[in-house]
């Protein structure tokens, strides 16, 4: 399969400088992958499970926020958030999900602190999801 | 020439000194260390955001998004980054003095310092929350660079731009400054028409991915600025203790002096009596 140049950063560090032959990111607009060769592309990332398959074998990541962009073949993630399956700290995950849950049934929250709650969960919820597929 | 006592007590006084300032040095010494690796993990995001930015910016002429228009009059909005304490040389007065404001403009504090500039002057805080540079975090750079980027769409401010002191190595920091918004098309020779598909509409990506590229390059000024601070105080503080070292050599010089001259007198006082 032909592969080709993909780098993932956030504000924590260079997370991925190598060669890649397919990513999955979850944008916007839904999922999207992308394969060698792609045309120039933009796109904003939402909250979602992210998959890298490199000639070793496939890896799953819970990613955040940010954007994906493909220039002359090059394949950037600038993600706000972005955990290998490995990475995840999952107690801290169960914590945040239980926070976000309790905070959501509260009818005291604000509309902004409701929001705030949901974004929360999500992320929890996705963090758990591709920790529990190792 | 001062008492024998007086001297004394200079001598102690200046070698307190000398102990604080040693160490509030070997404290920005170690807390200088963690601010570097900071800057080293967060520099490949600050450069491949900057990098897809400008690269998309090429072909902005496509469409038209309020935050790609030409600047127009108005009110500028300047995000200042600067220490929250002093005693770090001139760090925060170099940082002021290449501030480049009107009356009128709005200013973005980070660092209790710049509050306390600009509080006497003719200008409004968007906000003061981020008094505390040293605790800006990128969450909280998130949700400034989302603020930020309503208030520009909503017309509060024309221009956005960005002044922190960029750490070029430990002897030496320059105050730098950095035009955010609107986001110009880069003039590198002929206008590469650069065909980029954009999902869903360029307006709509444009308008998800500028918070996140001001709260990178926020992210990215603050942790350089708080390098900075800390290597400037860490130079501060060796002048420092390396004058008061001189200041209690001369001093003891003196006491020396003073001691000599007191018993030289004291002898020539005995043989003068035993002689009568």
């Amino acid at each position: 399969m032909n592969a080709f140049d993909l780098q993932i950063v956030t504000p924590d560090g260079m997370l991925f400088d190598g060669k890649a032959q397919k990513i999955i990111l979850r944008t916007t607009e839904g999922d999207v992958g992308i394969l060698a060769k792609h045309s120039n592309y933009v796109a904003a990332l939402s909250i979602g499970v992210a998959k890298v398959v490199t000639e070793d074998g496939e890896k799953t990541a819970a990613c955040s926020g940010g954007m994906v962009s493909v220039t002359d073949g090059v394949v950037r993630v600038v993600a706000s958030t972005f955990e290998w399956s490995d990475d995840i700290d999952i107690a801290r995950a169960e914590k945040a999900k239980e926070k976000a849950e309790t905070r959501l049934e509260s009818t005291k929250a604000s509309d902004f602190e409701h929001k705030l709650a949901e974004i929360k969960l999500k992320k929890a919820l996705i963090r758990l999801r591709v920790s529990s597929k190792n | 020439m001062p008492s024998m006592k007086a001297i004394k007590n200079r001598i102690k006084s200046v070698e307190n000194t000398r102990q604080i300032t040693k160490a509030m040095q070997l404290v920005a010494t170690s807390k200088m260390r963690k601010a570097k690796e900071r800057i080293e993990e967060s520099r490949p995001f600050f450069e491949t955001l900057s990098q897809a930015l400008s690269d998309i910016s090429r072909s902005v002429s496509d469409f038209s998004s309020p935050f790609t228009q030409e600047k127009k009059e108005g009110k500028a909005c300047h995000i200042v980054i600067a220490g929250d304490r002093g005693l770090a040389g001139g760090y925060n007065n170099n940082l002021f003095k290449s501030l480049d404001y009107k009356d009128g403009d709005v200013i973005f504090p980070i660092g209790k310092k710049v509050v306390e500039y600009f509080g006497k002057k003719d200008v409004t805080f968007f906000t003061t929350e981020y008094q505390i540079a040293a605790d800006v975090k990128i969450s909280d750079c998130n949700s400034i660079g989302q603020a930020l980027a309503d208030a520009f769409e909503k017309g509060e401010f024309t221009s956005l731009d960005i002044y922190y002191t960029g750490f070029v190595n430990v002897l030496s920091q320059v105050p730098a400054s950095k035009e955010i918004l609107p986001l110009a098309p880069s003039d590198d020779g002929e206008k590469k028409k650069a065909l980029i598909e954009y999902d869903p509409s360029p307006e709509a990506v444009f308008a998800k991915i500028i918070p996140h590229y001001i709260s990178g390059i926020i992210y990215g000024g603050v942790c350089e600025s708080i390098a900075s601070e800390l290597s400037a105080r860490r130079t501060a503080m060796e002048n420092a203790t390396d004058n008061a070292g001189e200041i209690i050599d001369s001093l003891s010089l003196t006491y020396n002096r003073a001691r000599q001259a007191a018993i030289t007198q004291e002898l020539t006082e005995i043989v003068a009596g035993s002689q009568n």
